[in-house]
């Protein structure tokens, strides 16, 4: 390369701005460096869609559960030690063979982090916040997922208050599986409504 | 549809990670966050790919520090020549420290 080692640490320029963000607020105490790394380390390793998975195989396992999730969502999930951030409310929605969900934030990026983890880079794209609304059969399509013309799609917009998390429906010839076995077929863009449960047999 | 890191690189989570602590902190709510985030993604200012959506957190968490009287753009933008600065003197395998800014050395 040419250059002199001794001066070859680069730091480019958004991880330079961010720095700069950081130092300020942590030199006014607005936060906390241990806080910074402790959110990271949730959201890198902690949170993600087996935790979405979970509540979902519960909720096909258990009737009770199932409608303890339907009246009240937040607190249904926090059962299972899944608690959203402080202010922010789920709301669980479940497929019918008559009625499929989609989620969307159509402003920014509001997602289920404490069930699903970070968003996938697509939910935050303007083309999905906009045609999801619009044009939600035609979204679902490519994502290679074709449903009946006469089942209704209902689409939730997401806001900072109120999540969604939606509830696929349960596969057939799953009633031998146990809970661990059930969640492993539900996949992220399930509980987005980008997709369906994976059929018995057929692990991710 | 499987399955990007949750990070492309440090400073996405950095910035995340500082827009959570800062509405845990209630120095902004949750909802001021996503309006301000929100105007920066609409479709004629984002990326149709979603690629820059961390650009776009850390210019929101910039116009609001701004905003609140915090960190002029001003004073984050010489800081952050300051950070750039700092890297550059700083011996390659040494923590990166902003005292290492040769331009700035009565800076803490």
């Amino acid at each position: 390369m040419g250059h002199d080692h001794d001066h070859d640490n680069h730091l480019d320029p958004m991880a330079a701005r961010v720095k700069a963000l950081e130092t300020i607020l942590v030199e006014k105490g607005l936060v906390e460096a241990a806080a910074i790394d402790a959110i990271i380390e949730t959201y890198e390793h902690k949170v993600g869609p087996g935790n979405g998975a979970r509540v979902v195989a519960r909720a096909w396992s258990d009737p009770d559960f199932a409608a303890w999730l339907a009246n009240d969502a937040t607190a249904a999930i926090a059962s299972l030690g899944f608690s959203g951030r402080q202010g922010e409310h789920m709301r669980a929605v479940f497929n019918t063979p008559q009625q499929h969900h989609l989620i969307v934030c159509t402003l920014c990026s509001c997602y289920p982090w404490s069930v699903l983890g970070l968003p996938p880079v697509w939910y935050k794209s303007p083309p999905y916040r906009s045609r999801a609304v619009i044009d939600p059969r035609g979204v679902l399509a490519e994502f290679g997922l074709e449903l009946p013309a006469d089942m209704q799609i209902r689409v939730w917009d997401s806001t900072a208050e109120l999540r969604y998390l939606v509830v696929p429906m349960r596969p057939a010839g799953t009633d031998h599986l146990d809970e661990q076995a059930l969640a492993e077929l539900v996949t992220r863009d399930s509980m987005i409504g980008t997709g369906l449960a994976l059929s018995a047999g057929d692990p991710e | 549809m499987n399955d990007e890191s949750v990070f492309a690189e440090p400073w996405q989570a950095q910035a995340f990670a500082l827009a959570l602590a800062l509405q845990d902190a209630g120095v902004i709510s949750p909802k001021e966050w996503s309006e301000a985030l929100g105007a920066r993604r609409d479709a004629a200012n984002a990326a149709p790919d979603g690629s820059d959506y961390y650009d776009s957190v850390v210019a929101t968490l910039e116009e609001l520090l701004a905003a609140r009287g915090i960190a002029s753009k001003a004073m984050l933008e010489e800081l952050s020549l300051a950070w750039i600065r700092a890297a550059h003197a700083t011996p390659h395998g040494r923590p990166v420290e902003l005292s290492n800014d040769p331009a700035w050395p009565g800076r803490t």
